[in-house]
């Protein structure tokens, strides 16, 4: 099972590079999300078997964060075949500068997309450190060609800095991985291998020193990965420039496999007993992400830009949520659920916006609600569901999240948490309300609309999903979320 | 491992961007040898295959590839990088000292293969981040980066032995395709801007 969902992917992205036809190709995409998905839900029923000695294996964080990569890919590779469909006849201009470009060849684009599915997948799966080194770095290299998707310069400069910073920062993880090697090596015997069960297995065995090395390692590079502030810089830039669709995509899902890199890394730590210590690290960097997304969305003038630095601010609340621990952890990993599925809404949808107005600049649009009635109740409710205003999911995760710090007794904390939130909030919602209300401008010409069901329809359905969280959790995902808040130490 | 010291100080002192993607090779084979060396030369059909993979990759192809890019380049040379070349040195020097403190006071579980090699790969990597944010020119920072990556990997070798291959292999292939992907986009660079400085990279703001 687990080879399948490896397998077809990459099957579709050769089959893309070797088709002629655009319509053929876009329905490969659509397939392959289907299947993908199908096989991912297949999983929650039946537990698929190992391959490879326990190197690859679907455990509960795995199926987690597979879950939601694959379900965000659904909804991504639907908005994509009305998105090239509309890319393919408007014209194109970059926004902020008098200059036109073309855009890079489809065929480049579906194969990098399901090469991108790919190497997710094969995240999620590792259970092996060296392999999920492996796949990391295979994400950056398979997502960089679609940042550069609108060749010109603007998306280029973006390209380049994610794809160096990235490289570093992962770099370092792979030193991580050798330090958690020497960890597990005993003097005069054979080592461990670095497979996540025989590492906790072994873990008082291990060598502290070396092991709290490694986490230091693996924080710093897949925090690169993952958009840890002072780490993040490459993102605002790749996430405003890339086409909206792989804005979601890196958002929703990418980021959260970098999380879970972390995550595993965070496992062995807590069974060597050293779970205080990254805690610590955690919460640290946690605060550190939320307090400078706060100061950036604050009178940012790019909308898209904006939505990056809420995502800062989101993984921030995830590194919070798993270093205050307890309830938190459940709290954080419902959190993961609803943020990607609220911020792919909300690229989406900025996407559409963007197919109207033509501009990023959050000044030049105004009265979304009277030239597009349904792209603007959604860019409202988005707002809503991102900021966490009770109906929605990330009201619940973020007040579990709350009451496990005061339940803790940290209320510096708690405090300082919930007043960055009131900032970041007050700060969205000027930009927010703006765009959506207000006369509409007068010499926009709304000409080409975007082919209707194909870009409105996963947003509206992501933007239910996002409503349901908040008013029912089912209980399957529920006990999911439990038990993979149980194995990273928490409840 | 003398001669990986020497390369990477080399690499700081110098301007001339083939003359540093030659030294850059040099380093892959003496890197391809490492292996080899710290087991006695034992002809082990796992070693040697191993080492024909780094060698022919880190000492033909990357620098093949580079070399290519840097055809296309309007630009030979490193002018002006942010930190000069004789300060370079001196700073290299320093980090070499402080490598060899730092190394004699870490804690292995197992004796080492050779007491030279910590210092040496720690050098070589501080040497690689150093390139990566003193130097302007992109393929200079992808140069970095492969010494970096050698750092690292000397690191692997000297102490954790003997990985499984398939992870090696994952790890080299990653390292080909970032070398590739980014000599790609290098060459878009110098296309649309006319030069591969990435100081001027900075219209991606706040």
């Amino acid at each position: 099972m687990i080879l399948a969902l490896l397998l077809i992917p990459v099957i579709a992205a050769v089959l893309s590079l070797i088709v002629r036809n655009d319509i053929l190709r876009r329905i490969i995409l659509i397939v392959t999300a289907v299947s993908h998905t199908a096989i991912t839900i297949t999983a929650w029923g039946v537990e698929p078997g190992t391959l490879w000695n326990g190197w690859l294996m679907l455990d509960k964080p795995g199926l987690l964060f597979l879950t939601i990569t694959s379900v965000l890919f659904l909804a991504c590779s639907f908005y994509a075949f009305g998105y090239l469909a509309g890319e393919a006849r408007s014209k194109k201009q970059v926004f902020e500068e008098e200059a036109f470009f073309t855009n890079a060849p489809e065929a480049i684009f579906c194969a990098c997309i399901e090469g991108f599915l790919a190497t997710m997948t094969l995240v999620t799966v590792s259970q092996h450190f060296g392999l999920l080194w492996v796949a990391m770095e295979a994400t950056t290299l398979a997502s960089a060609p679609l940042i550069y998707f609108h060749r010109h310069h603007r998306s280029l400069e973006a390209t380049w800095k994610y794809l160096l910073i990235c490289s570093v920062g992962i770099a370092l993880a792979l030193l991580g991985n050798f330090f958690m090697v020497i960890a597990a090596t005993k003097p005069a015997s054979e080592g461990t291998a670095i497979v996540l069960n025989a590492l906790i297995g072994q873990g008082h065995n291990l060598n502290i020193q070396w092991l709290k090395a490694a986490f230091l390692f693996f924080l710093v590079g897949y925090g690169t990965k993952m958009g840890l502030a002072p780490l993040h810089t490459w993102l605002p830039d790749a996430h405003s420039e890339a086409p909206s669709v792989i804005s979601a995509l890196l958002s929703g899902a990418l980021l959260n496999c970098a999380f879970l890199g972390i995550l595993r890394c965070y496992q062995v730590c807590s069974a060597a007993g050293e779970a205080q210590f990254c805690q610590g690290l955690l919460v640290l960097f946690g605060l550190i992400s939320i307090g400078w997304a706060a100061i950036f969305i604050l009178g940012q003038a790019d909308y898209k830009r904006m939505l990056a630095y809420s995502s800062v601010e989101h993984v921030g609340i995830l590194a919070l949520g798993v270093g205050i621990g307890a309830g938190a952890t459940f709290g954080a990993m419902l959190h993961a659920v609803n943020h990607s599925i609220a911020k792919a809404m909300l690229f989406m949808t900025a996407g559409n916006i963007i197919a109207i107005y033509k501009t990023k600049t959050t000044k030049d649009v105004r009265g979304i609600l009277s030239v597009a009635p349904i792209t603007g109740v959604l860019w409202i409710a988005g707002f809503l569901a991102i900021s966490g205003i009770p109906p929605f999911g990330i009201f619940v995760s973020e007040f579990t999240i709350v009451k496990a710090m005061i339940e803790q007794g940290r209320i510096g904390i708690a405090v300082a948490f919930l007043g960055i939130l009131a900032v970041v909030f007050v700060g969205m919602s000027a930009a927010f309300l703006n765009m959506a209300q207000g006369p509409k401008n007068n010499d926009l010409q709304v000409k080409d609309r975007p082919a209707i069901a194909f870009t409105i329809l996963p947003p509206i359905a992501l933007g239910a999903m996002a409503l349901m969280f908040g008013l029912y959790i089912p209980p399957v995902v529920s006990d999911l979320l439990h038990s993979v808040a149980s194995v990273i130490g928490g409840y | 491992m003398i001669f990986l010291v020497l390369t990477n100080l080399m690499l700081l002192g110098l301007s001339r961007l083939g003359a540093c993607i030659r030294i850059v090779a040099l380093q892959g084979v003496a890197l391809g040898f490492l292996p080899l060396i710290l087991n006695d030369w034992d002809m082990e059909v796992h070693l040697v295959l191993f080492s024909i993979v780094i060698i022919s990759l880190k000492g033909i192809a990357f620098p093949w590839m580079l070399n290519r890019t840097l055809r296309e380049l309007a630009t030979q040379r490193e002018i002006e990088p942010f930190i000069g070349y004789g300060i370079s040195i001196i700073a290299g020097t320093i980090a070499l000292v402080m490598c060899m403190w730092l190394s004699s006071r870490l804690p292995f579980p197992e004796p080492l293969m050779s007491p030279l090699i910590v210092p040496v790969a720690f050098f070589t990597i501080m040497s690689g981040l150093f390139l990566i944010i003193s130097r302007k020119k992109a393929l200079t920072q992808v140069l970095g980066y492969l010494v970096l990556e050698n750092g690292i990997y000397a690191f692997g070798v000297a102490l954790v032995g003997k990985q499984p291959m398939l992870v090696e292999l994952g790890i080299l292939l990653d390292i080909f395709v970032a070398v590739f992907v980014m000599g790609i986009a290098m060459f878009h660079i110098n296309r649309e801007f006319d030069h591969i400085d990435t100081d001027q990279l900075s219209r991606l703001r706040s």
